[in-house]
């Protein structure tokens, strides 16, 4: 059995950062694991999309259509574009929290208000507002770790060895706001 | 030891392992990872070089002289390097000589789909496609002792999957490989017609021999389950058909893929029921199991172009991908990507974009952004280089009819360095009225910040002699040339004024870091005051009438409720461009 973890977001959000960390915690826990991102023109604001495959043998990198069993969103508007990618039962991690599109910010299109609505209507939905929990902590960019530790609550791999993880990727300046955060991530999660 | 590596991190340690001596290549996504990596990775004498003929050809020098030597790029960049490819594989090598190429299926970050695989079939080189990166690790390590034993260049052929995903690779030691005594032989290295009448026959009777060695590859290999469906596929397609048909059918796995092994491919057609043939861009392995007397299913009833993955085949095969979730996408609204808060090529393109009866013919870097929204400011885009050259052709036609339409071609820099200086020196020869920019910021930005001969260092940090744009432009013979801090719009709205009527080509150089780099020590003295500062909306003097927002910056948005515009203070970096548009100067700059 392969399982599937696809990380959005929007440029300069930190997927990647989380993406790497899940792996090292699954490498570590024996796992078969593959990653798969797209660099490029994306990085350019453009919506980003880390892809983690991890099981006793797996087979593609790439996450496809209707195979993700968990997406975590760090965005809103990015939940609503990539949950085609999810299984029909399959869980969604999202972030309360949005990024105006460059067509908003020009006053072009209009986010609409009804995003969270359609997520929960379509899918098991769990609800983050990792950007008030970062706040609290002290520093906003933490907010992709945690989204990280909502992730591995539910999937259910709260048990390994996260915050040596953590310590060996992260500044030594940034480590203990990156443990709490990703602390924080897994107490939201029921 | 084991470690997660990306299929570009596993090729440089497979060519580190294998005793690699030196390497060069052109940053070009997905391929640039590679000697990113091999920089770091003593001995290797890793170099970026100005383009990717220069770094084959370095490398094909490095070959001569005796020692292991890899030349790495992206598949445009392979017709960059082609000239000396051809002839390359006449010679052979003296040390083992790799050559990769990282072609893009799907087009994540190219200007189209080439299929490079067709490289090796036409200048007959040996080639190998790795499906994961603990592949790419071996087959790096196994392409050098290839290259040495059938004395011949070999192509290592990755896509972007390939490049870009991380699979978990079993890391070997290095093995020196000896520098190999250099001998001078007319006979073998000097390509006169005498000479290569000769090497044209031997490069046949070594064909032969390759096509023997890839009969009975190992990295051919055939997996037998369910025998009523066959699949032959190569590189990440592999995996792709491996999920979707699991058991329930068996597999050709090409992994030496010129010269075909096509005694294998007949026995296992042979073998099975119906033949898929699997593989991204054109339909390579499918055109050879049909002149096997086979009729594979392939093009088109798989797409012809784009990525191969599991949902793709699965359409084509059952007519839908996996089930989703029911929604509608309605409410999803793109995110085009954008030129970044701060980027000094923003208001060049702020000036264009306003410009009537302009031809921009663009190139290839970050300030493609140029072609979209709010500026409209590229007419064309074709390859590197080719903004000036094409440029100036268009600018001798308009000259000729008197036409109002006047040319400008815009360029970084260095993509200026990688194949527009030839160009402008056509231009300077030829004598067009071609107005060229040359967009300086300082660094290979696109590509992810890649040192280059302009920036004063080296793939390994060490100082370089940096390349003086002004004067390298006056020596080829331009006589008007500006340099413009491109965040002045009046300076950049004069030079154009100035140089858009002139008989005779003319450049613009606009001087500014991109906002993303990491400044170096003479960044610092030169670019003191950049990106310290920021820009805030005095909320009483705003109208709302957002006019500003023609300069497209992302840190700029229209607060609806209070009628007036808003600045992101995380991202803004004080370029004042926004200011400079304001009608009713309510755009501040605070000084740091």
């Amino acid at each position: 059995m392969t399982s599937s973890v696809l990380l959005v977001g929007v440029g300069g959000q930190g997927t990647i950062l989380a993406s790497k960390l899940l792996t090292e915690g699954l490498m570590q826990a024996g796992y078969d694991v593959k990653m798969s991102e797209i660099h490029g023109m994306s990085q350019r604001g453009g919506a980003v999309s880390s892809q983690v495959r991890y099981g006793e043998q797996v087979l593609s990198p790439v996450i496809e259509l209707g195979g993700a069993d968990i997406l975590v969103s760090f965005e809103l508007m990015e939940a609503l574009r990539w949950l085609e990618y999810l299984k029909p039962a399959g869980r969604l991690i999202v972030n309360d929290f949005k990024i105006a599109p460059m067509p908003v910010v020009s006053s072009e299109a209009v986010y609409s208000d009804n995003i969270l609505a359609q997520l929960q209507a379509a899918a098991d939905t769990t609800v983050i507002d990792a950007a008030a929990i970062a706040r609290e902590l002290g520093n906003p960019r933490v907010m992709n770790i945690v989204l990280l530790g909502a992730a591995v609550k539910e999937l259910g791999l709260a048990g390994l060895g996260w915050e040596q993880i953590i310590r060996d990727n992260v500044k030594p300046a940034f480590t203990e706001v990156n443990i709490a955060a990703f602390q924080a991530g897994l107490a939201a999660v029921q | 030891m084991k470690k997660l590596l990306s299929g570009d991190e596993a090729v440089a340690r497979g060519a580190w392992q294998a005793g690699l001596r030196f390497a060069a290549a052109y940053p070009g996504t997905p391929s640039t990872e590679i000697l990113e990596n091999l920089a770091q990775m003593p001995p290797v004498r890793a170099e970026w070089a100005p383009n990717e003929k220069v770094a084959l050809e370095s490398a094909i020098g490095a070959s001569l002289a005796g020692a292991r030597a890899m030349a790495s790029m992206k598949h445009v960049g392979l017709n960059v390097a082609a000239d000396p490819l051809f002839t390359f594989s006449y010679t052979g090598v003296n040390g083992g000589t790799v050559i990769v190429t990282a072609d893009e299926p799907g087009q994540y970050s190219s200007q189209n789909e080439q299929d490079n695989r067709n490289y090796a079939a036409a200048a007959r080189l040996p080639m190998l496609e790795p499906s994961d990166s603990q592949e790419c690790l071996d087959m790096t390590e196994l392409a050098f002792e290839l290259s040495e034993q059938f004395d011949v260049p070999v192509l290592l052929r990755m896509t972007t999957r390939v490049c870009h995903s991380k699979s978990i690779v079993t890391l070997g030691e290095r093995t020196e490989a000896e520098i190999k005594p250099y001998q001078r032989n007319f006979a073998k290295y000097v390509c006169v017609p005498a000479v290569t009448q000769k090497l044209r026959v031997k490069m046949e009777q070594r064909s032969e021999r390759l096509l023997a060695y890839s009969e009975a590859s190992e990295l051919n290999r055939i997996e037998y389950y369910d025998k009523s469906i066959g699949v032959i596929c190569s590189g990440d397609c592999y995996y792709y058909a491996k999920e979707v048909f699991g058991e329930g059918a068996s597999y050709l796995k090409l992994g030496f893929t010129w010269p075909l092994p096509a005694a294998r491919i007949s026995e296992f057609c042979r073998q099975v029921g119906k033949i898929y043939v699997i593989e991204e861009n054109d339909p390579y392995i499918e055109q050879q199991v049909q002149r096997l007397g086979f009729q594979p299913i392939g093009k088109p009833f798989f797409p012809p172009y784009g990525e191969m993955t599991c949902d793709v085949l699965r359409t084509a095969l059952y007519g839908a991908p996996l089930p989703t979730p029911a929604y509608s996408r309605g409410d999803v609204i793109n995110r085009p990507p954008t030129l970044c808060a701060g980027c000094p090529h923003r208001g060049f393109f702020y000036e264009i974009g306003r410009r009537k009866d302009v031809l921009i013919a663009g190139d290839i870097g970050c300030y493609t952004l140029g072609s979209a929204k709010p500026y409209n400011a590229l007419d064309s885009c074709i390859c590197m280089g080719a903004s000036i050259s094409m440029g100036h052709g268009a600018a001798q036609v308009f000259d000729s009819v008197k036409a109002k339409t006047r040319v400008v071609s815009v360029i970084g820099d260095s993509t200026f360095f990688h194949t527009g200086v030839n160009s402008l020196m056509g231009a300077a020869y030829n004598q067009s009225s071609v107005v060229t920019v040359i967009l300086d910021n300082r660094i290979t930005g696109m590509t992810g910040h890649q040192d280059n001969p302009g920036t004063g260092y080296t793939a390994d940090g060490k100082h370089a002699p940096a390349i003086d744009v002004e004067a390298l432009v006056r020596a080829l013979g331009i006589r008007q040339v500006r340099v413009v801090d491109p965040n002045h719009l009046d300076e950049v709205r004069q030079a154009l004024d100035d140089f858009l009527p002139l008989e005779e080509p003319s450049v613009i150089i606009t001087r500014w870091p991109c906002a993303l780099k990491k400044f170096s020590a003479e960044d610092k003295a030169e670019f003191a005051q950049a990106f310290r500062d920021k820009n805030r909306v005095d909320e009483d003097k705003c109208i709302g009438c957002k006019l500003c927002l023609k300069c497209g910056c992302p840190a700029l948005s229209y607060d609806a409720q209070a009628g007036s515009m808003a600045i992101d203070r995380l991202q803004c970096l004080g370029c004042n461009i926004c200011a400079q548009l304001c009608p009713k100067d309510a755009i501040i700059k605070e000084e740091a």
